[in-house]
């Protein structure tokens, strides 16, 4: 969907899907050109390892819940990573046809089989024998649900402890409607459920079941817990009307029934990942006059995707680099504008980066009627606290060969061990972190089994 | 699941997927490599007097960048000593004892020659024997191979002398290259053979190459015509595994060769009278994994049909497949085009005007946009639009009630030539 193409009559069609899946067609033609290398460099590249030449072969011999099957048992969330992967980066960027001619729509292809078994009611896996065994999952976002797969298929019994209404986490709430829509989280969900998997929604560890009961209850622990709201930017004015957590502001298009609460208004946007191009791109199609992204620093340093960026430019939205807010300006209690100050780059600072450093006397005011903050999320420090496990401002330390916790019988995987050099941001990285914590606990458990 | 395993003749094998008798089965190691992908079966390469290969030794035909859509080779049988090859299929056989070896024979055509191979290969436990009768280049300059396939007798008398000795069920393959391919399948039934197999390759010369005016493939500079398989010659031999199949003098079973390259394929051959299939091409062109979609896509399309068993495929399509004769000739379909799909290439009108029967007009809807129409009342069924058509699903041919009761040919000279007879009476 181009700029152009935004309904300001009827917002939430804004937020179908963008890109329309491959016709029969395409796929068949584009499953033909791939080569099917053997020992394939795609594969390599794929964090999850999903055998890719196997899967496109079988879209090309008509085989579709084999190609399925193929991407899912490498991935549990491989419907969503086929919409959310950076396949340039990845997959798609290690195809050997990027020498040649151009490479495989890889995620494309894999995204046709997955709707293939979503529109054919697919069931793609059984639960394996019992093992009499039980592990306690917090947590049913893409680290937990994949983690919970690979244990009911060794047999173990697991239960996810989901604080939302819905399992997926950021695959439910956080990604953006328009590229991965809620089904495919929910089918993915599903795909888990299936395997005799208990998921308790609606139920916060901490709250509504005490921490130790979990860990007294069950043989072994996964902590995927994520993480939590977008922090405090730390300036005046943040508690006005018309500032939004760019975190819950996309939970609420998932959730809510679209409004025109933004249409035709002015919105800005502080920080430049991932999420605040998401923030960007719902605002665009809230109706927003006028969207902006403010960054302290510049292109070079955006942690943002490169496709991401370019969705969010062909939606039109204007990225200011070098931009710091330092005050939120109100009118009766509501945000009207934003005080900014120029910045400049100075020497790299501990994670890298060069730091950004104001300049001085270069204030100046933007007007606006909605301020979206999205840099970065916060951690969930008081359940983590809760377990006794030691951690370092809320990245969770863990044996990197083993996912192992300070505590034996507690793992932890996907956003909550991400940071301070660690881990992976990747919904594609957290599925394999949950595997792999996953053939830890079997190893911990029933250590005289051969594990996966 | 459903059960993939089959009986051809009293050959046992895990699933229907066999690899023919080629360079993938040359030693024990490749067998025992493709065993372990997944393959039911094995023809080992055929066994004989050792001879020597050429360097060069095949070519293939790309079909508009499509690499592998025919296969061509000038190589021979074996050129390993039979000694080794014996012990590679005993050591073989002691791995894998639920899969099946077939050794593939070829000797000179008497009779204790014949005893003698047989004896020594059967002594190593394979699971079954293949006369390769088929194989049209090197081999049949020396009276072997097609140079016997071809010639009736030849296959009724070296089937008997083979069956003479044989313990374990003897299948022979057939050559294609003969007019009439029922002729030497019936030889091989009164030899006393206990399955068929077939397609061997098709006399071919691959190419010529336009600049050096070399033959393709050439050791030398020279050439000599090869065997032709692969994707492209799977109508042939599909035609003549559904001719054995509905002949009621070749009742035994037949294995079906010739451009199987995945699971459809080899429905496609069962189907068609196959009990089992046999593979090449396609796991020259791509490695032995290919069978894992064979195998999954095969178990899933029986699923998906809630069939029991793969064998009950087998030869659920033959008595589809008739004689020109016994067409209904009052059966009509016509094209339809669907503008709203079309994409207006225009290929479907232009094929029908030059080659057909110009029944499909390019007109101009009521806003001016082009459009395609089909005159039905002048449309004769051909398919020749649909097969040329780009896009699925915009062109469709469409069943037209019957007008009149289904009158075949045979039915209508039978009423001519009663009417005739009724004439005749009057007069």
């Amino acid at each position: 969907m181009s700029l152009k193409s935004i309904s300001y009559e009827d917002l939430s069609s804004n937020f179908d899907e963008v890109e329309a899946g491959l016709s029969n067609r395409e796929a068949l033609e584009e499953a033909n050109r791939c080569l099917y290398c053997y020992d394939a460099p795609c594969i390599q590249a794929c964090p999850t390892g999903i055998d890719i030449p196997t899967f496109i072969k079988k879209i090309a011999s008509g085989n579709l819940k084999g190609s399925a099957k193929t991407i899912m048992s490498a991935n549990p969330v491989g419907a969503s990573c086929s919409r959310v992967c950076p396949t340039e980066e990845l997959c798609e960027g290690a195809c050997v046809l990027n020498h040649a001619t151009k490479p495989i729509m890889i995620g494309n292809l894999q995204r046709y089989a997955t709707d293939w078994a979503m529109k054919n009611e697919q069931l793609l896996f059984t639960a394996g024998e019992k093992l009499g065994k039980s592990v306690a999952i917090v947590g049913g976002g893409p680290a937990g649900l994949s983690a919970a797969r690979e244990l009911a298929l060794l047999g173990y019994d697991v239960t996810i402890f989901e604080a939302e209404e819905k399992a997926g986490g950021l695959n439910t709430y956080g990604i953006v409607s328009f590229r991965l829509p809620k089904a495919v989280s929910y089918w993915e969900v599903e795909q888990v459920k299936s395997l005799d998997v208990e998921i308790r929604t609606n139920t916060r560890v901490g709250q509504d079941i005490s921490v130790k009961e979990i860990v007294d209850c069950y043989d072994a622990v996964l902590l995927a817990i994520g993480m939590a709201h977008v922090p405090s930017l730390g300036i005046p004015g943040e508690e006005l009307a018309g500032v939004y957590d760019a975190i819950e502001f996309v939970k609420e298009t998932k959730t809510k029934p679209i409004t025109d609460t933004l249409l035709g208004k002015k919105v800005a946007v502080i920080g430049a990942g991932n999420t605040a191009i998401d923030a960007a791109t719902c605002s665009v199609r809230l109706g927003a006059e006028n969207v902006k992204i403010l960054y302290r620093r510049t292109l070079e340093e955006m942690t943002a995707y490169d496709f991401e960026y370019e969705f969010a430019k062909q939606d039109g939205v204007e990225f200011r680099w070098l931009t710091a807010p330092t005050k939120l300006i109100g009118e009766k209690d509501k945000v009207v504008g934003i005080e900014c100050m120029k910045m400049e780059l100075g020497e790299p600072g501990e994670d890298g980066r060069r730091r950004p450093i104001p300049v001085e006397g270069s204030e100046f005011t933007l007007e606006v009627d909605a301020v979206i903050k999205a840099i970065g999320q916060s951690r969930y420090l008081d359940l983590i606290e809760a377990f006794e496990i030691s951690h370092d401002g809320g990245v969770v330390t863990i044996d990197s060969e083993t996912f192992q916790t300070t505590n034996a019988k507690i793992f932890a995987c996907g956003d909550v061990i991400f940071g301070k050099g660690q881990g992976e941001a990747m919904v594609v990285s957290a599925a394999q972190q949950g595997k792999q914590s996953a053939y830890s606990i079997h190893q911990l458990l029933v250590p005289t089994m051969e594990t996966v | 699941m459903a059960d993939l395993s089959i009986n051809l003749a009293g050959i046992k094998s895990p699933n229907p997927f066999w690899l023919a008798s080629a360079p993938p089965t040359n030693s024990g190691y490749q067998v025992q490599r493709a065993f372990e992908a997944g393959w039911g079966g094995a023809v080992w390469k055929t066994l004989g007097e050792p001879i020597i290969n050429t360097s060069s030794r095949f070519a293939a035909i790309s079909f508009n960048g499509q690499r592998v859509a025919g296969f061509n080779n000038i190589e021979l049988i074996t050129d390993r000593p039979l000694e080794v090859n014996l012990k590679e299929i005993y050591e073989t056989k002691k791995r894998f004892p639920n899969h099946a070896i077939i050794a593939s024979l070829m000797v000179e055509p008497q009779q204790e020659k014949w005893h003698e191979i047989v004896k020594k290969v059967e002594d190593v436990g394979v699971d079954g024997l293949e006369l390769n009768f088929g194989c049209p280049h090197g081999m049949a300059e020396r009276g072997m191979g097609a140079a016997s396939g071809q010639v009736p007798a030849l296959v009724e008398k070296q089937t008997y002398w083979v069956k003479e000795m044989a313990q374990t069920p003897v299948i022979v393959k057939l050559t294609p290259n003969i007019t009439d391919i029922t002729a030497t399948a019936e030889a091989a039934v009164q030899g006393g053979a206990d399955a068929i197999s077939m397609i061997n390759t098709i006399n071919s010369l691959a190419g010529v190459d336009i600049h050096s005016w070399n033959t393709i493939p050439h050791v030398a500079g020279k050439g000599a015509h090869g065997g032709y398989c692969g994707p492209a010659v799977k109508p042939i031999a599909l035609h003549m595994v559904g001719e054995c199949a509905r002949n009621p003098r070749i009742n035994i079973p037949i294995s079906g060769i010739g451009g199987v390259s995945n699971w459809e394929n080899a429905i496609e051959f069962m189907l068609m009278g196959a009990t089992g299939v046999q593979v090449c091409t396609a796991a020259m062109h791509h490695g032995f994994r290919i069978v894992e979609d064979m195998i999954e896509g095969l178990n899933n399309y029986l699923d998906e049909k809630g069939i029991a068993s793969v064998n009950d495929l087998v030869g659920k399509a033959v008595h589809k497949y008739s004689d020109w004769g016994d067409l209904d000739l009052n059966y009509k379909v016509v094209a339809r085009i669907n503008n709203d799909v079309c994409i207006n290439c225009n290929k479907c009108h232009i094929a029908c005007e030059d080659t057909s029967h110009q029944c499909i007009d390019m007109l101009k809807d009521g806003e001016g946009n082009p459009i395609l129409r089909v005159r039905e009342e002048d449309c004769v069924g051909c398919n020749l639009c649909s097969i040329v058509c780009p896009v699925d699903g915009a062109i469709d041919m469409v069943e037209l009630p019957n007008e009149f009761p289904p009158m075949t040919w045979n039915e209508r000279q039978a009423a001519i030539g009663a009417l005739a007879c009724a004439v005749d009476t009057v007069k």
